[in-house]
């Protein structure tokens, strides 16, 4: 019987070696003319053990890992295709603590199947929403939708029914779904790892958004930092159109959808939602103001509902399984599960899915085993670039869009940087505020001008010049950027400044070294 | 290389690329893009051919190219060299990363080794922030970039 063994094509698996892996497996079956295919699947997020090596036995998958090329010997020699033991054997895939403990709903294939099977794919499950949502009313698509309690996952946790029900009921001859796949956060990778590692997962999510809204047209806008998410989502779509999952009539309904995949250039601001609509229509990624909202004049003008990749990617398992199943987990105005991504000086770095309300604390002690270091957690990141710093003593908060923000921070699209006792958290407030002075689109004076004047003046405190005036001054220009600024770019920029600053003020002393020294 | 001298049939090729990119919906980032595949940078001599076939003013065409990172006015060295500047790369190292990818090179980010052989750039997040720092040589992605991986990133970028 032929075994299966599966080598991740996950850009994370490659960055580290899979690719070496995969080429010494198949030289080193064809030598030995073992009856073997190696399947190149997505990754199952335990990034510490990538490349993760899995094979097929009768009482289910045994992983291996790391792997290095130059142990692909050796673990034939020990019987890999039987799930033989070895120095590398890390048992069943399914019984690893960091993988059973979580509850995968979005990413449920991910790591599991072929990517680009869409038989495999059906047979864990794929399409059942899709072909639920063609036998219902649009207006019953959203209200499944509303009634899930599903936010939006890109960061400002809108509730994503009712942006449909405004594009449903928003008169148009053409409407547009634009998948907003710019994942431009620090510590963020789970977009990357859905359009990797399960891809029809995202056209099947945009697909049943177009029969909800009326939408004929999807446009996926991703970053060009992304090249094997691109590729793997062009050839997704490719399949998907042949099998007619996509085109002119969705798995034989009727009803036409197509979509295509556009790459960014580069500029984070493009992940802003109206950013991105300009750059879509081939203009400079300047940011709109609202209104007039994206559901009413989106897209050239078009109706358009502009959704995060996991946003769009937890629909299907919402179409197929209820409601209800997705609102019983999470807490709070929290519904369903969050892929959090663990990232930076962590131990057990990678992606967690789990309902909302796990401490942060217990996710980054337990789950992600403390710091890669060794050393004391000083602080972490949650929420990307203009996500707040949070010191230990903050550990208790409840992952939850609300309790962050009662605690001046944000979830953002779950990323967290973990950062151990050598980070100097001036230096991180500086770093806040010139990656605002690169990335601003420019269109309002506190972001454009705040952002850089915060630079020199972040550099005067660290120079010892008049500390408590440049503190008293760097605060104040943060209210500016915060009340002044048009998009979240430079209006959430002084959350990791101000809660640097706040949390770790002894960073913002610094010793007056060189007077001392004469 | 031959890219790095002004080509006479810029002009053609732009148009052809154009030709075929422009039924798209919104099609200036994917003809720009096309471009800078083709050419390594996006030469000026394609603006008015994009402006013109586009409908377009040629200030509106180069606003738009210098608005986005990516997209390079000047040829690049033979190798681009992007290391991540974000923060979970600079929580594992990704400064010091940085500054010895400099003195490695000798030059500084957006600049090219006298050679021509490599353009250092930054770049911010890559999404392997689990397995930071990373980088990427000419497209391809590297994981937990340590001292000895960079040399040789360097050493095979140099030639
Ligand atoms: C500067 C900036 C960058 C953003 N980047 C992203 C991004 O990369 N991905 C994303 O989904 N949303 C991003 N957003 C949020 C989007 O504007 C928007 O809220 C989101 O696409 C809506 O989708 P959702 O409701 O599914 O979350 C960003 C916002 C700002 C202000
Ligand atoms: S806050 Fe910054 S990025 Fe946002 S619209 Fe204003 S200038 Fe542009
Ligand atoms: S590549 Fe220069 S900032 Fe993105
Ligand atoms: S921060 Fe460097 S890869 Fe994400």
């Amino acid at each position: 019987m032929t075994v299966k063994i599966y080598i991740p094509r996950d850009a994370a698996a490659i960055a580290l070696g899979a690719e070496k892996v995969a080429k010494a497996m198949a030289e080193a079956i064809g030598a030995r003319g073992l009856d073997v295919v190696i399947v190149r699947n997505g990754s199952r997020g335990m990034h510490w053990l990538e490349p993760l090596v899995e094979v097929e036995t009768a009482e289910g998958r045994v992983a291996y890992g790391p792997v290095k090329a130059r142990d692909v010997t050796s673990l034939l020699d020990a019987g890999l295709l039987e799930g033989g033991d070895h120095a590398l054997c890390l048992g069943k895939t399914e019984e690893i603590p960091f993988l059973k403990q979580q509850t995968r709903l979005t990413f449920a294939r991910c790591g599991i199947i072929d990517p680009l099977s869409l038989d495999d794919y059906q047979a864990h499950g794929g399409l059942t929403g899709l072909r639920h949502a063609i036998a219902m009313a649009p207006e019953a698509i959203v209200a499944q939708v509303t009634e899930s309690g599903l936010r939006g996952r890109g960061g400002a946790g809108f509730p994503t029914g009712i942006k449909w029900k405004t594009v449903l009921e928003a008169a148009g001859e053409r409407k547009y779904i634009v998948c907003n796949a710019d994942e431009g956060d620090s510590g963020t990778f789970a977009d990357r790892m859905i359009m990797e590692g399960d891809p029809f997962v995202l056209i099947e999510g945009m697909a049943i958004a177009g029969i909800a809204t009326g939408a004929t047209k999807g446009f996926i806008y991703t970053r060009s930092e992304y090249p094997h998410a691109i590729a793997a989502m062009a050839e997704a779509i490719e399949i998907a159109r042949k099998a007619g999952v996509l085109g002119p009539s969705v798995l034989g309904s009727g009803r036409a959808f197509d979509m295509e995949v556009r790459e960014g250039a580069g500029a984070y601001v493009c992940g802003e939602e109206t950013a991105l609509l300009n750059s879509l229509e081939g203009k400079r990624g300047i940011v709109r103001a609202k209104p007039p909202l994206p559901a009413h004049k989106g897209l050239f003008d078009c109706p358009t509902v502009i959704n995060n990749v996991i946003s769009l990617a937890s629909v299907p398992i919402i179409m197929d399984k209820g409601a209800a199943f997705y609102r019983d987990f999470g807490m709070g105005r929290s519904r369903g599960t969050i892929p959090i991504q663990i990232a930076g000086n962590v131990k057990h770095a990678g992606l967690y899915e789990t309902a909302f309300g796990l401490a942060l604390g217990e996710i980054i002690d337990h789950i992600g085993g403390g710091t890669a270091s060794g050393r004391p957690v000083k602080a972490v990141q949650v929420g990307g670039p203009l996500g707040a710093y949070f010191p230990r003593a903050l550990f208790d908060t409840p992952f939850d869009y609300e309790a962050f923000a009662a605690r001046d921070g944000l979830i953002g699209h779950a990323g967290i940087v973990v950062f151990d006792d050598t980070v100097d958290m001036l230096h991180q407030a500086r770093f806040a505020m010139e990656f605002c002075a690169v990335e601003s689109c420019g269109k309002c004076t506190p972001c454009r001008i705040g952002s850089t004047r915060g630079v020199e003046v972040a550099d005067k405190i660290a120079a010892g010049i008049e500390p408590e005036k440049n503190r008293e001054l760097l605060a104040d220009l943060c209210n500016t950027m915060k009340f002044g600024s048009l998009c979240a770019l430079g209006g959430f920029t002084p959350y990791p400044v101000m809660s640097a600053m706040t949390h770790f003020p002894d960073d913002f002393k610094p010793v007056p070294v060189v007077e001392a020294a004469e | 290389m031959n890219i790095h001298q002004p080509r006479a049939d810029i002009a053609d090729t732009t148009l052809a690329i154009v030709e075929a990119l422009k039924g798209l919906e919104g099609p200036l980032l994917p003809i720009l893009h096309e471009l800078q595949e083709e050419f390594g940078y996006v030469p000026q001599e394609c603006l008015p051919v994009i402006a013109r076939e586009l409908n377009l003013s040629r200030a509106e065409v180069y606003g738009v190219m210098t608005f986005y990172h990516d997209f390079r006015e000047h040829p690049a060295g033979r190798h681009v060299l992007k290391l991540c500047r974000a923060e979970a790369c600079q929580s594992m190292g990704g400064d010091q990363l940085a500054e010895r990818a400099k003195r490695l090179l000798g030059i500084d980010f957006h600049q090219t080794t006298p050679d021509g052989a490599v353009t250092l750039e930054p770049v911010y997040c890559l999404g392997l922030c689990s397995c930071a720092p990373s980088a990427m040589l000419d497209g391809e992605v590297h994981a937990r970039v340590d001292a000895t991986e960079l040399e040789a990133l360097v050493q095979e970028a140099r030639r």
